[in-house]
């Protein structure tokens, strides 16, 4: 089927099959406890498994009752549990009290958990410890992969980021490997792996290696090439406003697992409802991209178009009555649910945003990004910080001062963390040292010592030879050099240009012209130019760790343009933001390619801030 | 490398036993110049060895020269590596963390950076030639404890590779400390965190904790696996003393301090907040510790006083404004704002008096100002807004200063309900003409509009907005009669 170049995008392979398979192995699962029994669900699987499962599924195979993990004692009177967890210490350790409890009580039941996706061994030695090994059985429900949209799979992973990038912990890095072998192994294979970051290293290795060990069938490739990239290669992207439309959603009412719930304000009834947010929904689907600046035009055109359809009705007859009736009025009906929500939603967020003098936080952001007016942005986030105005919102912007300058000036960092304290509570010492450990705020070291300590690092880090020594320096290589970044990859178009967000002209649309999101303008560039050649000087920047390459020796193949090819897979490992997703579709569009974002969890600026926070018991 | 084997030729057979030391200064020309030969090797075995064997050859260092297992499937892969090539094999890349370190520059990876940088790709029998990509699956046939007569006969690196896929393991016969560190490092070099930890579970039970923390200095990624488990598991002691043993006394003490979020009760947690004083923190840090004592001490005297003054209904302010929350726990700034809101006016002297909790919280002006203001301006107490803007010069004179801008105060009393008469007053003070304009506009100050088009003699814009105002209104009454005023030279 090898086409010469078409310009119109290739469709995207259907993702349902891996629900069906989630599906097929639950139910494997809960069939290897025969009999009736009582389901435990962790909380943040219950909307993943309502997405791939309903309760008559649950029901078809024995569940009586089911619970929310709630770490509390429980009720039921069944005598076999179920627990569907993630591989939490804390579950299992609530899970040894139950057990125990019952043991106390000599009560007999039968037990068994069901980790999601995998089991980890710290998890089974506490079953050991707490003299329950064996008294319950484990299984690994290997549901790696939900498919939120046509275009997008999450992991459903939130906890990934905090733990690989502040705790250094590496337990998810073969779950990655294992989700992309799975994509692998039903849509691939693959023929071209690009990345940088090094978790992403890490995860090509084991994905590589789980292909090995496994078997391999020849069979016609749906995607072709695989884009990997850390989170932390791009911090600034994530902690930037959102103002396209479902980044804009997201960042105010937290779209959950593809479905978001509107309040009363949006409904304008007394009730909130949930609505699924994804290309089903026509009118979310035609602005879901957009800026919000374009939507309420978009929005009220649409109301028109539909006025008009309906205003057909006067001077029909009998007979086209009733083909209206019975041909479009439902899908009018439908379109004017869906439109009178959209437009619900708009001006709640409009509302929400004129309030907080949106603008001014957006100018202030613009000119952290551009690198001016420095001192007016720091005095700006002091009274934002002083007024006890959102605290992560003070977060995001005293970390979106430190990516973009490098970190602040010693005397800055004090100040602004002293008056942190005081107006959020000085419990957050424990977030400002996360902060730092993870590069997201940290004070700049005095001059000289640091630029020597710096090239002696970077050249080694750049003979890839200093595996152990970039480690010991990690806080030095943690600068972000994001104003060399954006002066490379013109990340920052020149402030006096008028931009135009009707027709807009490149990814920067998706923050009002102010920025190319770093993250996609590396993979724009990586694969224009199939691999990194030319942009040594970047990678260096950002620490390195790069990689591109293809399978096999059928490179000559690989260099015609079959519709695989142009299905690019781009792993988030870390999470990645809807703005980010809909730059991604932007480039799409201009280069006739289809991207398929797999992302270990939806995030946004509050989300990772928050992920960061230490202030709770 | 000297490892006791009973049976050596099964050890040469069968081990796929690969020394990693942390310290190993091993070349990676050598490493090459292997890898070069482990292709050569792969050619004569696949002519050669029958199917049964599974085979390795291992350098005195302890270095695979080679391997490769002889289930069909990778016996077909092998083959297809030396003649065609595999579509669907991809290279290794190198990760950080198991690079050999050394300055030869002669790695596999710069080799194969050199090959990306062309577009071009690594065909499979050049990433062949990596030691570490040798394919074995001998279970795929039959177990391997079938032909083996101990389980403790795996290798770390086959043992790493069998916890990974979830099968039987055994850490048992990794006793001596040489073999424990192998398996950790081979286990840090698979990049899996949950057999990292894994290996570090077996090792915190069969090591000495001294013993185990000073081999985890020098091995960073096993270290941040081990602390953040015991961060989870909750052996907070144990932590604290390897912190300790790390000279990572910041952590140390930070973690320590972490615990009075678990304190429910406020005398038990001022109490241990007392004991953090003395932990070693940095000296800002030190500071803000210090405040966090004297910040609870403070609200703990409040709480039990105001609680006793509001039950008694003593006090006007209370029953007027019930308290809606303990005041125990909040910010600084929160209880500046509680103390401005109830007990404004008191003499420095108390705990509880805006003053004192300024002076001792070293709370800056813009920052007191900003606290009073939203205070005094809640309860509508205009008098005390003005009386905090109000300086007198050495004259006798007086004048409203701020130390921030007077649009923001605007803003804030606008945000607190302020009526017009007092908003008009901050407006005039706005010093920008075109600000002061909008703003007026904005929160329909018509004086102050009016005022200013006079000021600026610009008639234009009275005509305007006498448009904008009700006819017959006082507004408008006052435009009629200051464009009817002669005196007024005009500029347009």
């Amino acid at each position: 089927m090898a086409h010469s170049v078409r310009r119109d995008a290739p469709e995207l392979p259907d993702f349902s099959l891996l629900k069906r398979l989630a599906r097929d192995q639950l139910i494997y699962l809960l069939e290897q406890l025969p009999g009736r029994k009582d389901l435990f669900i962790e909380a943040d699987l219950m909307s993943p498994l309502d997405r791939i499962a309903n309760v008559i599924t649950l029901k078809q195979h024995d569940v009586d009752k089911l619970y929310k993990v709630e770490y509390k004692p429980i009720v039921s009177t069944s005598d076999q549990l179920c627990f569907l967890i993630r591989p939490r210490i804390k579950t299992v350790k609530w899970i040894c009290d139950v057990v125990n409890t019952d043991k106390a009580f000599g009560r007999f039941r039968r037990y068994k958990i069901i980790f999601s996706p995998q089991k980890f061994y710290a998890c089974e030695n506490l079953l050991e410890e707490q003299g329950i090994f064996g008294d319950v059985t484990t299984d690994e429900w290997s549901f790696y992969l939900l498919p939120l949209d046509d275009d997008i799979i999450s992991l459903e992973l939130p906890e990934f980021f905090r733990d690989n990038f502040l705790e250094g912990d590496q337990r998810w890095v073969r779950t990655a490997g294992s989700a992309l072998h799975l994509l692998h192994s039903v849509y691939g294979p693959f023929s071209k792996v690009y990345g940088i970051g090094r978790c992403s290293k890490m995860a090509y290795e084991s994905w590589r290696e789980q292909v090995e060990e496994g078997e391999q069938r020849a069979r016609q490739a749906e995607i072709g090439n695989v884009f990997l990239i850390d989170r932390d290669v791009d911090l600034v992207t994530p902690l930037c406003s959102q103002v396209v439309y479902e980044g804009l959603v997201d960042d105010i009412f937290r779209i959950k697992c593809g479905c978001v719930e509107f309040g009363p304000d949006v409904t304008s009834s007394d009730k909130s409802i949930k609505v699924m947010l994804n290309s089903q929904d026509k009118v979310f689907n035609e602005i879901r991209n957009e800026h919000f600046s374009q939507v309420f035009g978009f929005l009220s055109q649409k109301a028109r178009n539909l006025q008009t359809a309906y205003d057909k009705r006067s001077g029909m007859d009998i007979k086209q009555m009733k083909t209206f009736v019975s041909e479009e009025l439902k899908g009018l009906k439908q379109e004017h649910r869906l439109l009178s929500l959209h437009i619900g939603a708009s001006e709640s967020m409009m509302k929400k945003k004129t309030k907080q003098d949106f603008q001014e936080l957006l100018k202030t952001e613009h000119s952290l990004l551009e690198g001016f007016e420095i001192r007016e942005c720091i005095s700006y986030i002091e009274e934002h910080i002083n007024r006890q105005v959102s605290m992560v919102e003070s977060m995001r912007l005293l970390c979106l001062l430190s990516l973009t300058e490098n970190g602040l000036l010693p005397k800055d960092y004090r100040s602004l963390k002293a008056q942190f304290l005081q107006s959020y509570g000085i419990d957050h010492l424990l977030t400002f040292s996360n902060l730092k450990q993870l590069g997201l705020l940290v004070e700049q070291q005095p001059g000289e010592t640091l630029t020597v300590m710096e090239s002696r690092v970077g050249k080694l880090v750049n003979d890839k030879t200093a595996g152990k020594l970039t480690d010991a320096f990690s806080s030095l290589s943690k600068k972000s050099n994001f104003r060399a970044l954006g002066r490379r990859l013109n990340l920052v178009p020149k402030s006096d240009e008028e931009y135009d967000l009707r027709v807009p002209r490149d990814m920067a649309y998706i923050f009002s012209g102010a920025y190319i999101p770093l993250s996609c303008k590396l993979i724009e560039q990586v694969l224009e130019r199939d691999g990194w050649t030319g942009l040594e000087e970047v990678t260096r920047m950002l620490n390195g760790h790069e990689f591109a390459v293809t399978a096999g020796s059928n490179g000559s193949d690989a260099r015609v343009k079959t519709d695989s090819q142009r299905i690019i897979l781009v792993m988030f490992l870390g999470g990645c933001t809807f703005s980010e997703i809909s730059a991604l579709r932007f480039l799409g569009r201009e280069k006739g390619l289809k991207f398929i974002v797999v992302t270990t969890a939806i995030t946004n600026s509050a989300r990772l801030l928050e992920s960061m926070l230490d202030n709770h018991a | 490398m000297t490892r006791g084997k009973p049976d050596e030729e099964e050890y040469w057979n069968n081990s796929k036993f690969k020394a990693f030391t942390f310290d190993d200064e091993d070349d990676d020309f050598t490493k090459l110049k292997e890898s070069k030969r482990a292709v050569n090797s792969i050619r004569s075995l696949v002519e050669e060895e029958d199917e049964e064997d599974d085979v390795e050859k291992v350098s005195w260092s302890g270095e695979p020269v080679g391997s490769i297992s002889w289930s069909v499937k990778e016996t077909e892969s092998s083959n297809r590596s030396t003649g065609e090539v595999r579509d669907q094999s991809f290279p290794k890349i190198h990760t950080a963390p198991s690079l050999p370190k050394n300055s030869s520059g002669y790695s596999l990876s710069s080799l194969f950076k050199g090959k990306a940088k062309t577009g071009s790709f690594q065909s499979f029998s050049e990433s062949f030639g990596d030691p570490s990509i040798r394919n074995y699956a001998p279970e795929l046939r039959k177990p391997k404890s079938e032909y083996k007569d101990y389980v403790s006969d795996w290798t770390p690196e086959e043992t790493v590779k069998r916890m990974q896929q979830g099968k039987v393991y055994s850490l048992e016969k990794f006793r001596s400390l040489q073999d424990k560190l192998l398996l950790l490092d081979e286990a840090v070099n698979a990049h899996d965190g949950n057999v990292i930890t894994a290996v570090l579970i077996y090792l915190k039970k069969s090591l000495s904790k001294e013993i185990l923390f000073r081999e985890l200095i020098t091995r960073e990624i096993a270290l941040s696996h081990y602390i953040h488990y015991l961060k989870e598991i909750g052996e907070q002691k144990l932590l604290v003393e390897l912190f300790k043993s790390l000279d990572r006394t910041e952590d140390m003490a930070l973690m320590q301090y972490r615990d009075h979020l678990n304190i429910r009760d406020e005398n038990k947690r001022r109490d241990f907040l007392k004991n953090c004083l003395s932990l070693p923190f940095s000296p800002d840090d030190a500071t803000h510790v210090q405040d966090h004592y004297t910040l609870l001490e403070r609200q703990i005297i409040i709480e039990a006083n105001d609680k006793q003054v509001e039950s008694s209904g003593q006090a006007d302010i209370f029953k007027k404004y019930p308290r809606k929350a303990s005041i125990l726990n909040m910010p600084i700034i929160t209880t500046l704002y509680y103390s401005c809101f109830y007990h404004y006016g008191e003499s420095d002297g108390t705990f509880s008096s805006p003053a004192n909790i300024r002076k001792t919280f070293r709370i800056s002006d813009k920052q007191f100002l900003l606290t009073c203001l939203g205070a005094r301006a809640k309860l509508k107490a205009w008098f005390d807004v003005d009386a905090l803007f109000t300086t007198k010069n050495w004259l006798g004179y007086t004048k409203k200063r701020s130390p921030i801008g007077f649009h923001r105060i605007v803003d804030i009393l606008q945000k607190n309900n302020a009526p017009v008469q007092v908003l008009q007053d901050y407006v005039n003070l706005v010093e920008d003409a075109e600000q002061k304009i909008s703003l007026a506009q904005k929160y329909k100050c018509h004086d102050v509009i009016i005022n200013t088009y006079r000021d600026l003699k610009d008639r234009q814009q009275l005509i305007v907005y006498r448009g904008k105002v009700e006819r017959g209104s006082s507004e408008y009454r006052k435009i009629e009669e200051i464009l009817s005023n002669s005196q007024i030279r005009w500029k347009n």
